[in-house]
């Protein structure tokens, strides 16, 4: 029996570090491996000795590095940990390489919004902290010799939120696909929309949307994969529109978070509720796919589009 | 519209209240004493115009919000009823049931056939339930996508009038894919090829808004707001307390003139001194006035341009910092 973890997915889009039950979303290590990612792969590689890490649903204690080496997925319990796009990439691409495009598109505090704190000195802060420039990358590379460009969000960046940036980068990989006649994957994470830049982040949906309409009619193939959790402005736009929606397993997914309902609803919500075998079962998903399996399935799909 | 003494007084408010019950005094004092008061009553009817005047003058973001959910003013149906004719009442989503928070159907508007679509609130206790506040759930959203695609196939433009304090965020909306009914309106708005008008007539709420906000031009009433999310919800995320709704109003930049500073929205429409609520018909005719407006500039493109507009449109929207290019290859 899985257990259910609570977990408030809005305080993720504050911007704030945030002690998580999840657990898994930035353990020191974690932030070793990315101040190694200008170094070397060997070091990127190479996870601290000695430490450890705890299943958030089983419990189950292995190495990271076992972790690492088996994609972040619990060996007993098949847990999805939470990851980002450097390990997407790193999953999905031939041989680790591909190229990173549109990172100098960055996120300006243009509303000057100030909630506890000001928003250009929250981002001043993540920028210094990590070398994430916002909640999304994107980079092409082949996935087993078929390139394709992919679009992946990074929650630890304000809980991976939908603002302009991550639309104007998604908008310019639409393009680059259409250009360059390639399928397009977007792996979503994400709380919601990024409340700082206010109704700009709510128009996101109409552009990505606008863009992939334009995706559509060059009859390019749009994968949308959904992994834990997917939220908010995300699912209400381009996250439900792939012409596949694909998801990892046990990934939480919804428009409203299970804490509004709740609320709302004045109910405990029923054991499985918003998780991606709930959305598969009401007709919302194609299918779900394993982490260890993604990219073989990837490969496979683009061959059938391509066919 | 009620009059007084049936009318709702926001807390600024009260000083208009203040003139109205001054003006019940003298009405009753005349009455008993058979002394004319005319002159006095019609100076007390002016201050209230002028009160009303000042009031909407200087009011806060916080304050629009309120006005914009004002217990006396018109929703969809009110200027539905006022601005067309001939409205017929379309139901139902074909697969589910009967969404109310949703309404829509064929009308005329000055003898040109429209589909006119909105959120519909309840006026009284048991209508608000039925009307579920405003909220619609998936079918709602699906029932707008079909009357838009019936206006599609017989070449009639779409009109919709927002009014919601966001889609339902209920179990049975999960269930049946409230993410995925908005981001099908959205995507298939934007592509839809008849003209779209949009008027955001009360509150704007976030994707529940945008499901039915996607056109060639965004109208916005004067004391409405639009937004990413409810300066309540808003502040209760980010300043972690239900307190800071002010603030949260403030910083979000909601008002109608925030969106058409930011070019947003395309339009403001002007409403009566004080708000919508004190005169329905001047505000339906002001209205209508902008919505046929509106028709007429879109109308005249070919629909390829008119979508093709769209997307532009919504594509210069956001703003970023762009960096010089440093090509970086991972390896
Ligand atoms: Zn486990």
């Amino acid at each position: 029996m899985k257990k259910e973890r609570e977990e408030d997915l809005d305080q993720n889009l504050t911007g704030e570090e945030t002690a998580n039950p999840a657990g898994e979303i930035k353990p020191k290590w974690y932030s070793r491996i990315r101040q190694g990612i200008t170094t070397s792969t060997a070091d990127k590689k190479e996870t601290p000795e000695g430490l450890w890490s705890k299943c958030p649903q089983c419990n189950f204690i292995c190495t990271t590095s076992e972790l690492r080496e088996n994609l972040f997925v619990c060996s007993k319990c098949n847990y999805h940990h939470r990851i980002g796009s450097e390990e997407y990439f790193e999953i999905i691409f031939d041989n680790n390489t591909y190229t990173e495009l549109f990172d100098n598109i960055q996120s300006k505090d243009f509303l000057n919004f100030t909630d506890l704190k000001n928003y250009q000195k929250r981002l001043d802060e993540i920028h210094s902290k990590t070398d994430l420039k916002d909640s999304m990358r994107v980079a092409v590379g082949k996935i087993n010799g078929e390139e394709m460009v992919i679009a992946c969000m990074d929650f630890e960046f304000i809980g991976g939120s939908l603002g302009s940036v991550m639309g104007e980068k998604f908008s310019r990989a639409v393009d680059y696909c259409i250009e360059h006649k390639l399928p397009y994957l977007v792996i979503s994470k994400s709380g919601g929309a990024r409340m700082m830049e206010s109704a700009f982040s709510l128009m996101q949906l109409a552009k990505t949307s606008g863009k992939l309409s334009q995706l559509s009619d060059a009859q390019l193939p749009y994968i949308s994969l959904l992994t834990d959790p997917t939220f908010g402005g995300i699912s209400a736009s381009f996250g439900m529109l792939g012409d596949l929606n694909i998801a990892e397993p046990g990934a939480l997914i919804g428009f409203a978070g299970p804490r509004v309902i709740k609320e709302t609803i004045k109910k405990d919500l029923p054991e499985g509720f918003q998780r991606s075998e709930f959305l598969l079962e009401h007709g919302f998903l194609d299918f779900i796919v394993d982490r260890k399996q993604l990219k073989e399935k990837l490969h496979k799909l683009i061959v059938l589009f391509k066919g | 519209m009620p009059q007084y003494p049936n009318r709702q007084f926001l807390d600024f408010e009260q000083p208009i209240k203040t003139l109205y019950e001054e003006i019940e005094k003298l009405k009753h004092t005349a009455e008993k004493s058979k002394i004319d008061m005319t002159d006095s009553i019609s100076k007390l009817e002016d201050a209230i115009i002028t009160k009303r005047k000042e009031i909407t003058e200087h009011l806060t973001p916080w304050q629009r919000v309120q006005l914009s959910r004002h217990p006396d003013r018109p929703y969809t149906s009110k200027y539905i009823h006022k601005i067309f004719s001939n409205f017929i009442e379309l139901h139902g989503d074909r697969n589910v049931k009967d969404d109310k928070a949703m309404v829509g159907g064929f009308a005329q508007l000055n003898d040109e056939t429209v589909m006119v679509i909105g959120q519909q609130k309840g006026i009284n206790t048991k209508t608000r339930q039925q009307r579920n506040f405003g909220m619609a759930n998936p079918e709602g959203y699906r029932k707008a996508l079909r009357l838009m695609k019936l206006a599609e196939k017989f070449n009639k433009p779409v009109i919709c009038l927002i009014d919601t304090p966001g889609a339902y965020p209920g179990l049975e909306a999960e269930e049946r894919g409230q993410g995925e009914a908005i981001a099908r309106n959205i995507y298939e708005m934007i592509r839809l090829k008849v003209p779209i008008v949009i008027v955001i007539i009360g509150e704007g709420a976030s994707g529940g808004a945008l499901g039915i906000g996607v056109g060639d031009k965004t109208l916005m009433m004067e004391n409405t707001w639009y937004t990413v999310i409810s300066p309540e919800s808003c502040s209760s995320i980010l300043w972690r307390s239900w307190d800071k709704k002010e603030i949260a109003a403030e910083q979000l930049r909601l008002t109608a003139t925030d969106m058409k500073g930011f070019g947003l929205v395309d339009e403001i429409v002007p409403e009566p001194i004080g708000g919508a609520h004190w005169d329905y018909d001047e505000a339906a005719t002001i209205l209508k006035q902008h919505i046929a407006t509106a028709l007429q500039e879109i109308k005249p493109l070919r629909a390829e341009q008119r979508i093709t507009n769209r997307i532009e449109k919504y594509g210069k929207m956001g703003f970023w910092n762009e960096v010089p290019i440093t090509e970086n290859n991972h390896q």
